[in-house]
């Protein structure tokens, strides 16, 4: 099977993505991610306001059958929680690179973005 | 130990399966989605391959005897097609294993058994029923079946009209918690009403190399072992290796719940230790309970008092598809085991409110 990984964002190898926009990072987890986790059931993500570290854990993503943290692609402050998948975790699962994303991230340093993994490199690791 | 795969895990590998080690067997978890496996289970009709299973057959003038010494139920009470569930216990009262037992037809006008060990305990128990039957000076052979078959399980509402179906003949009638020879293709399976689900259902052991006629017989969902985990335990089921562990998680059956399966007026190993706790009162016991706050609880995660004092802990822990509620099973002292008692279960650091709540979760078949 091979996973749908956009050009128009980021990569970590621990499989979140990064996408800039007017000045802040949005996060989300790859296709595949979502994929390997199963029906997500739970998700546990910072308040707005607070700070994250680069490659430092953020939160927590859980499915019927694993737990698993989740990791920022940099550092900064948190701009933006997206409340509806604690209602709707499943989201996660239905649209991982769209409404399935988790945080937006007012990036300290937007020079960080550039060390993360190109799409067709990530692509190469999820192969 | 060697990495032991059932008969058709090259057919689940076909299917996309993905697997997990078990017990020591290499089994599917996963088919489609847990949660489309679990629904299917729940609302119509699923299949298992359940061949991780342990097999052992004992026959013989003093297999009834045998059984009973070491098993907690009364075998006695088994008709030809009677099922039973059962611990096997040591000296102290503590779980080996649990196990349905079946009454198999007789041979040669003596009884004959077979009972269903977990995952990688059935040369324990072949070892354990070959020493005692030659200590006791018994005669009875055991014989350890589970590289010779297979097992499935079709559970669900819809099994009953599914496996009228597949089989060749009658039989799909069964009462529950019985069972009997059938042929399914022109395989013969020995086939009971029994499962693991909480849902109505049959269970087929059969033989290993005629495993892909009987599985391809039944046109419905094929489930892993991940949704046979939240099935069981939205039905209030032991799991061998998280609600009790010889090793890491020594347990009473009067702990783990099942004094049901225990008959003290039976003469077996262990009788005299489990009578004294029926007796006192177990220090502990296994209860369910639900987070009543954002978490999932799992296995290994504290349980506390609403105070703080940590008293417990979680064995199995689930987001419940049918419900859709956190819920999970945990040992807490006794004091604490009543429906409705207020705890809190510690999900990375943070207390979470929850309650006791009586077991099974569902209402079940």
């Amino acid at each position: 099977m091979s996973f749908e990984t956009p050009d128009d964002r980021r990569y970590l190898e621990s499989h979140e993505w990064a996408l800039e926009t007017d000045g802040t990072v949005r996060v989300g987890i790859s296709e595949f991610a979502q994929d390997e986790l199963g029906d997500v059931v739970f998700v546990e993500l910072p308040d707005v306001g607070d700070a994250v570290d680069r490659e430092e854990a953020f939160g927590v993503v859980e499915s019927i059958k694993a737990v698993s943290d989740l990791y920022a692609p940099v550092s900064g402050e948190v701009v933006g929680v997206n409340e509806a998948l604690f209602d709707a975790p499943e989201l996660v699962n239905d649209d991982p690179y769209g409404e399935g994303w988790m945080i937006e991230i007012e990036p300290a340093d937007a020079g960080e973005l550039e060390g993360l993994l190109a799409a067709a490199d990530y692509a190469d690791q999820i192969a | 130990m060697s990495v032991r795969k059932p008969p058709l895990f090259g057919v689940h590998e076909e299917r996309g399966a993905s697997f997990t080690d078990f017990g020591g067997w290499q089994m599917p978890v996963e088919f489609d989605s847990i949660r489309t496996e679990h629904e299917a289970v729940r609302e119509a009709v699923g299949i298992f391959d359940v061949s991780h299973m342990g097999e052992i057959v004992v026959t013989g003038p003093d297999a009834r005897e045998l059984m009973n010494r070491l098993t907690t139920n009364d075998v006695a009470e088994l008709a030809v097609g009677d099922s039973q569930y059962a611990a096997i216990v040591d000296e102290a009262g503590t779980m080996l294993d649990d196990t349905i037992i079946y009454r198999l037809p007789d041979e040669d006008g003596t009884p004959s058994y077979l009972f269903v060990p977990n995952a990688g305990h059935d040369e324990g128990a072949y070892d354990r029923w070959i020493d005692h039957r030659d200590a006791w000076g018994l005669e009875a052979t055991v014989e350890n079946r589970t590289g010779e078959c297979a097992m499935f399980a079709v559970q669900g509402p819809d099994s009953p009209s599914l496996v009228a179906d597949a089989l060749d003949g009658p039989g799909a009638d069964v009462d529950r918690f019985t069972a009997t020879h059938v042929t399914v293709s022109g395989v013969e399976c020995w086939m009971g009403r029994t499962g693991y689900t909480g849902e109505d259902g049959y269970e087929f052991v059969l033989p290993w190399e005629e495993a892909e006629t009987v599985w391809s017989a039944f046109d419905c969902q094929p489930c892993g072992l991940g949704a046979r985990d939240t099935l069981r335990l939205e039905g209030g089921f032991l799991l061998g290796g998280n609600e009790f562990d010889y090793e890491s998680n020594p347990r009473t059956p009067i702990e783990a719940g099942i004094e049901f399966a225990v008959d003290l007026e039976t003469e077996f190993v262990g009788r005299d230790a489990l009578a004294a706790i029926a007796a006192e009162g177990p220090e502990e016991r296994l209860v369910g309970f639900e987070l009543l706050e954002r978490g999932i609880p799992r296995t290994g995660y504290d349980v506390a008092t609403p105070d703080g004092e940590t008293i417990g802990t979680v064995t199995s822990g689930t987001m419940s598809p049918t419900l859709g509620k956190p819920i999970g099973l945990a040992y807490v002292p006794a004091a604490y085991a009543e429906p409705g008692t207020e705890l809190a279960v510690v999900v990375r650091g943070e207390p979470k409110e929850a309650r006791v709540e009586a077991t099974p979760f569902i209402d079940i078949a």
